[in-house]
């Protein structure tokens, strides 16, 4: 009876030794980031672990735009709102409209399109950037909202519409051959049939599209420039821009703004762990 | 939206249709959308960047730049040492994870948060621990041994690792959660098995879990190498490619052509890349488009 509990209490010691540091390590960075955020000015750099005076005050002064740096940050958050929101809903209605065709219409050519946008999902967003912004600029949306947008929807549409492929493929044909049968039109049965079952995939692919969105800097920084147009990202930023940056209020603004998809992604994690990483690696 | 207003001309054709069946035509038209994405999103931009990038003068400017070549070496270094570090750590804490315990469960919660946060506050946040005057971390050296801790990003091997490091911070969570998926695939019944013969810690490793893990392991550094290659914000939020231009990789040189008004040697840098990048490209849609 003694000695396996002797090493029970040796192996919960092991475990012990790898997930205090694992911890740690995880939480660092975000913990001296909100840190800073709790923190009055004076306090920030005392390098303490607890600040003597924690205070909202940080958070006040970001909800008022009371500083410089911080005069159009309702905007810049209503910016990231819309161009998040916008780029999820487009992703989702191009993906699922092509998912379908691909899949359950079996359209000519479809596993040709489905290799084009496999071929687009492996190309690095950052090495498309270049070409992009040029090309936004051809077609004169720079500074434009749509840009960003579209850009969105081009690097999370082929992901979208593999993963919702995958998905599709699952449900048995014998489906869409029995709503044909008793009438139903090539709409009704996208409608009526495969939205409602592709739900958890459709909830999972939304939620991708609108985090990639949001948590975007490389093409928003490119593509956007006016203060009043810019994202929070790239707002973030540009406060690196000045030698005497705020670091407290920069690091609230990036607090406030890491929270939405932190929150979106724990709300939705049943769905994300299911419908993404699965989908992610196929071995 | 692309539905109803392509479905007026979609009728009124009879030579097209006349071959082609209606969820056919519905097929067609339902995948326009996308197209119309890819033709003017991906196609042309691709097209238009390789006719900027045709010139050879841009690339012997490029075999002349000597930052070029310290980003293609950075490249090498960050891709050699990332990724293997971060594939081998996230290979041993998924067999971490895979524990059946409720504090390594809710560990595992909090373990995600940095790939659930988005990078720009996270990486800034580093940044400002790493301050040589102000950063915590600089305070702390100074606190315990009364001495001034090293200039961190100011040295550019360092500053490099450092870039590594939140690279790995970044992604380590999202493989060590896949291959613990891949962990969780393998049947129990092979370890008890194993366990009854007197397997030893490193044997059940070598017979059971890495056999069973090996292609999935390997499909992961494949595309963990694709991604890396394309991770601009650990490097250019950390050093922003500093000191003196010595950290950049290709992925952020290109938008250093970029802001510097070269714009045919910022896409003649991406053109370099892309031997090295389209093997993995096909090796990659091979796998999935099974």
């Amino acid at each position: 009876m003694k000695l396996p509990s002797l090493k029970e209490i040796g192996n919960e010691a092991k475990l012990l030794l790898i997930g205090i540091p694992v911890l740690i390590w995880t939480l660092v960075p975000i913990y001296h980031m909100f840190l800073f955020a709790i923190s009055p000015k004076e306090d920030a750099f005392s390098g303490k672990l607890w600040p003597a005076h924690p205070t909202l005050n940080n958070f006040k002064i970001v909800f008022y735009q009371e500083h410089y740096f911080l005069r159009d940050f309702w905007i810049q958050f209503f910016n990231s709102v819309v161009i998040a929101l916008s780029a999820g809903a487009l992703t989702l209605m191009i993906a699922t409209a092509a998912a379908f065709s691909i899949s359950r219409l079996r359209v000519p050519g479809g596993r040709w399109v489905m290799n084009l946008a496999l071929f687009t999902y492996f190309i690095p967003a950052a090495f498309l950037a270049v070409p992009m912004y040029r090309t936004m600029g051809n077609y004169g949306l720079l500074n434009n909202h749509w840009s960003l947008i579209l850009a969105m929807v081009t690097i999370a549409s082929p992901y979208a519409i593999w993963v919702l492929k995958q998905a599709s493929d699952k449900l048995p044909v014998e489906l869409d051959e029995a709503a044909t049968m008793d009438g139903a039109t090539t709409l009704q049965l996208f409608r009526l049939v495969y939205v409602p079952l592709m739900m958890p995939s459709l909830v999972a692919i939304g939620t991708y599209a609108i985090l990639l969105a949001w948590n975007e800097y490389l093409y928003a920084f490119l593509l956007l420039s006016r203060d009043t147009e810019i994202t929070l990202p790239v707002a973030l930023g540009n406060f690196l821009a000045a030698d005497d940056s705020p670091w407290e209020l920069l690091m609230t603004t990036g607090f406030i703004y890491a929270l939405p998809p932190a929150a979106i992604y724990y709300a939705f994690r049943r769905y994300m762990v299911g419908g993404l990483t699965a989908g992610a690696v196929k071995s | 939206m692309a539905i109803t207003l392509s479905g007026d001309h979609a009728i009124p054709s009879p030579p097209l249709s006349a071959r082609l069946t209606t969820p056919q035509v519905w097929g067609i038209v339902m995948i326009a959308p996308y197209l119309l994405v890819f033709l003017a999103f991906v196609v042309y931009p691709v097209g238009y960047g390789l006719w900027l990038a045709r010139h050879p003068a841009s690339y012997v400017a490029l075999y002349h730049d000597p930052i070029f070549a310290r980003a293609a070496v950075n490249t090498l270094i960050f891709l050699l040492v990332g990724i293997n570090l971060k594939m081998a750590i996230a290979l041993f804490l998924s067999g971490f994870f895979a524990q059946q315990r409720s504090w390594i469960k809710w560990l595992s919660v909090l373990f995600i948060l940095p790939w659930a946060v988005p990078s720009i506050p996270t990486i800034l946040s580093v940044r400002f621990m790493l301050n040589p005057e102000w950063g915590v971390i600089n305070q702390l050296i100074f606190k315990f041994t009364a001495e001034d801790g090293p200039n961190w990003l100011n040295d550019p091997s360092v500053a490099l690792a450092m870039a590594i490091g939140v690279h790995i911070w970044k992604s380590l969570p999202f493989w060590t959660l896949i291959l613990m998926t891949g962990r969780l695939a393998i049947s129990h019944d092979l370890y008890e098995a194993a366990e009854v013969d007197g397997a030893s810690w490193s044997q059940k490793f070598r017979y059971i879990t890495w056999p069973s893990m090996q292609t999935l392991y390997i499909t992961c550094t494949l595309l963990s190498m694709i991604w890396t290659l394309g991770d601009f914000n650990s490097v250019y939020l950390l050093t922003g490619g500093g000191p003196a231009d010595l950290t950049h990789v290709l992925a952020t040189l290109g938008i250093r052509y970029l802001r510097l008004d070269q714009l045919s040697l910022a896409m003649a840098s991406i053109v370099c890349a892309l031997p090295f990048v389209l093997p993995l490209v096909y090796f990659m849609m091979k796998r999935l488009s099974r």
